[in-house]
């Protein structure tokens, strides 16, 4: 590992192992109990609170906070997870301030949110780290239920079909289950296989088995599936990624971001990952900051994010952004790639945002590169036999015994937090239309 | 700059700011510390009669109600008397008080209820050349069990007997300290201004039970797994002070008996609360025992300010709100106030909303867009929408003008009106008949 930042093309161990460490440990280290005391003494407890309104999966937030205040953590726990299983992984990764913190009247009062998402975290980490499991499987009802997918979607579906007493089978293409909470996450936001730990918490529930690469169309068809269950529940994700289509796009040094973020997360040792020097990330989302975060982390010396259009529009929250700047990454918004050159660099033209979109304005730019990462938006694979409405799947009850939700189905953002509250939701609507 | 200097019966210090006996003024180092700190005064830590000094317990001797972030809103302790033989206190009070002669040196005192033990301890007292004394009729721990403190405190005869005892063997200034631990406060005072008292000084602390282990079932302190009631004092015995301290200023028989005030004084604000309510001075310890000595700066230099800013001497200050602390029958029943709140400041927290809509008179809207507005036919003006209210001013009382139309009642706002005279209350009537 004789790299150093300064070496040309794309390198693994351009740092000490002491940095590796260092910059993929626990990104935001979690409230020891006095700061969780003061945090939680900050919320006012509000009537009918905005933050509820604004979590996609309707945690109780004033009642969580009051729990940890009178020093009942696991009180707290039960009633964050009473409507998110996924309530540590979501702890780690919501964009809080654009959900809950965005809403706490604090910031209308001074700008300064009640720590709901640290708070969160303090009570839900205690009982997954016990692995001790507050729910209770129901009486077996004897129906049986698929589940396509292991992310969110299908694991927070999985989890209340299996309280009511279903049985679960859930096929999962890839080779873990966790869907993008164990592939599409920054490294440093769920370090320690916080999401394989929470996945072994969530499935003590019994009653659900995963079938890990199983990948429907190849292993098993949805016609199968549909004979032999009760119901299947689609939370499938979206697997494709958007292509550039310009010129030089298939050169080896232009990758997909997500698959960049997923090798990464999957790698023990960083110090083996290669980098670039000179990295360019070509997206305005929260995979594009998340890439471009880390290739600065893994040592790359420039790494730039560029973005098509002005940067109020970029879907990656102020806080991601400024996690960005602030780990030396570059942003330049309004601009859109037109070539990758041979020599690698990447080739831009200025765009100006108006009224009829964005225009470009004929004057380019380049910037060097050798590596460039595509984070431009993911696309839906639609499984054969079901029909996409427009861009995605229906959302909820697709007629049947079809259901769907999480990133495949439309309606909501594209979230861990979201993708809980439509797998959640599907499993109380199937489990009303079994039991009907 | 005001000037905060003060004469309290005769006690000449460079402000109003005492140390109350206490554990902070158990020996000379504290209070030369204290001193050196800049408070004008110091109550020494009550002493005993002599002999075989008192003993303390050996665990923990205070037990404390925390509010956010661990601040210390009420302290309370089960410790005695001071357990250091009198002589050593004797001879520590004489060399404070030669090297600090611009301030003022009480020494509080408690012996038991028998004429010679007063006539000894004052003797003994005599050539310290502390400005006066302080009778510990208060102390509700310990001390109590054995017939003083406030055992004394609670029964006015003896208050009055050992206070006359006390003016007849010494000519040093007396202040009788008085315990909170009674039905009403106004039997103490009138007994200790019979037997002829300098001042009152109050509150002591309140019997109280700070909070209970719930492993071990025992109350706080804890000592080998049992606890004893102790004496509360600290912020949150200020409202009790604050009222005791006025029912004596405002009595016929005592508005004259000089008050030095006790109880909760943690700031300047504190402190003016206390004067204008009649003390002439105020006496400090849970917040000394909190932050430190040097909390009486910010005392100085706020009740400087406010002074100042009032274009007010201290002494302007002493009883300025005890003319306006009446009794209920006397308040203004036509003074009708209307909730508002300022929808620019309204954090849409909803807290007025649950309070009024859930324990009060259901006096506020709340829409779907959680805009809240005041009901001005359904409000009382109780005052609980401001009082929980997160947002300083976003809530304030309107008063109705005289002579427009209250929409509650729809009766039309009148001249001043009180219970004496309303037609509702039965003694109106029977002396209008």
């Amino acid at each position: 590992m004789a790299s150093t930042p300064y070496a040309a093309g794309i390198v693994a161990g351009r740092l000490s192992s002491s940095d590796y460490a260092a910059h993929f440990s626990d990104h935001e280290p979690p409230l020891d109990p006095h700061e969780a005391r003061v945090a939680a003494d900050r919320c006012y407890f509000c009537h009918d609170a905005p933050c509820i309104t604004a979590c996609p999966t309707s945690i109780d937030i004033p009642l969580f906070i009051r729990q940890i205040a009178t020093g009942t953590t696991d009180a707290a726990a039960r009633t964050i997870f009473d409507q998110n299983i996924f309530g540590g992984i979501c702890a780690r990764v919501c964009p809080t301030e654009n959900l809950c913190e965005g809403a706490c009247v604090r910031m209308e009062a001074e700008g300064n949110p009640v720590e709901i998402g640290a708070l969160q975290r303090f009570a839900t980490d205690p009982m997954i780290a016990r692995g001790d499991h507050p729910f209770t499987r129901g009486a077996a009802t004897g129906k049986r239920i698929a589940v396509v997918g292991a992310g969110p979607a299908g694991l927070a579906c999985a989890h209340r079909l299996a309280m009511k007493g279903h049985e679960v089978t859930v096929f999962e293409a890839r080779e873990k289950p966790g869907g993008l909470n164990e592939y599409g996450i920054a490294s440093y936001k769920a370090p320690g296989d916080f999401a394989q730990a929470e996945i072994d918490w969530l499935l003590q529930i019994g009653g659900i088995t995963i079938r890990t690469g199983t990948a429907l169309g190849r292993d098993v068809t949805l016609d199968a599936l549909l004979s032999g269950h009760d119901a299947v529940f689609l939370g499938v994700g979206l697997s494709g990624v958007n292509a550039l289509g310009i010129p030089g796009e298939d050169a080896a040094h232009v990758q997909n971001a997500v698959d960049f973020i997923a090798r990464l997360r999957q790698t023990t040792d960083k110090s083996t990952l290669p980098i670039g020097r000179d990295v360019v990330v070509i997206g305005g989302g929260m995979t594009a900051v998340d890439a471009a975060v880390q290739s600065k982390l893994l040592g790359a010396l420039n790494v730039t994010i560029v973005y098509r259009r002005g940067q109020e529009r970029m879907s990656a929250s102020d806080v991601e952004q400024n996690h960005a700047l602030t780990t030396g990454v570059r942003l330049i918004t309004n601009a859109v790639p037109v070539e990758i050159r041979a020599d690698g660099a990447v080739a831009f033209e200025y765009t100006l945002d108006g009224d009829a979109g964005s225009q470009r304005t004929g004057q380019t730019f380049a910037l060097p590169a050798d590596q460039v990462f595509k984070a431009i938006g993911q696309t839906l694979t639609a499984p054969a036999g079901v029909t996409p409405e427009g861009r995605k799947l229906g959302a909820g009850h697709l007629g049947g015994k079809l259901w769907a939700g999480g990133d495949c189905a439309a309606g909501g953002e594209d979230l861990t937090v979201t993708a809980t509250a439509e797998g959640r939701d599907a499993a109380e609507a199937i489990h009303a239309a079994l039991t009907r | 700059m005001a000037d905060l200097s003060s004469t309290f019966i005769g006690i000449k210090s460079p402000n109003p700011f005492w140390l109350a006996s206490a554990p902070p003024t158990d020996k000379e180092y504290n209070v030369r510390r204290a001193y050196d700190a800049g408070w004008g005064g110091v109550v020494w830590k009550t002493l005993g009669s002599e002999g075989p000094p008192i003993v303390n317990v050996n665990g923990p001797r205070y037990g404390v109600v925390h509010g956010a972030d661990r601040r210390v809103l009420g302290l309370n302790n089960i410790e005695l008397i001071t357990d250091r033989p009198l002589e050593v206190n004797l001879r520590e009070i004489k060399q404070v008080k030669r090297d600090y002669k611009d301030r003022a040196l009480v020494i509080s005192l408690m012996v038991p209820c028998e004429e010679s033990y007063w006539k000894d301890i004052l003797k003994a007292i005599e050539d310290t050349e502390a400005d006066g004394v302080e009778l510990n009729f208060g102390c509700p721990h310990g001390m109590a069990e054995r017939g003083m403190g406030s055992a004394v405190g609670q029964v006015p005869e003896y208050i009055e007997m050992v206070t006359r005892w006390v003016k007849q063997y010494s000519r040093m200034p007396c202040i009788v300290k008085l315990t909170p631990n009674v039905t009403s406060i106004l039997p103490p005072a009138l007994a200790a201004n019979r037997g002829g008292a300098d001042a009152v000084s109050l509150i002591n602390t309140i019997k109280s039970i700070t909070n209970v282990d719930l492993d071990a079932f025992s109350p706080f302190p804890m000592i080998d797994g049992k606890g004893s009631h102790g004496g509360y004092c600290g912020p949150a015995v200020k409202p009790i002070a604050l009222n005791m301290v006025a029912e004596i200023a405002r009595h016929p028989e005592t508005r004259s008996l000089p008050i030095s005030g006790i109880g909760g004084v943690t700031t300047w604000r504190d402190a003016a609360e206390f004067m204008a309510l009649g003390a002439g001075n105020v006496q400090v310890c849970t917040a000394a025992m909190t932050y430190g000595f040097k909390v009486v700066q910010e005392m100085i230099s706020g009740l400087s300010q406010y002074l100042d800013e009032k274009q007010m001497a201290l002494s302007d200050l002493v009883g300025r709100a005890v003319p306006n602390f009446v009794e209920w029958q006397h308040l203004n029943l036509n003074y009708v106030t209307k909730a508002q709140i300022d929808q620019d400041l309204c954090i849409s927290c909803g807290r007025c909303y649950a309070a009024c809509e859930d324990t009060s008179h259901q006096a506020i809207a709340m829409s779907p867009d959680r805009v809240f507005t005041v009901k001005d036919e359904e409000c009382v003006a109780c005052n609980l929408c401001i009082d929980v209210c997160p947002v300083e001013d976003c809530i304030t009382m309107r008063e109705l003008p005289k002579g427009s139309t209250d929409p509650r009642t729809g009766r039309v706002v009148g001249d001043f009106a009180d219970w004496t005279t309303h037609p509702n209350n039965p003694a109106a009537r029977l002396a209008a008949e």
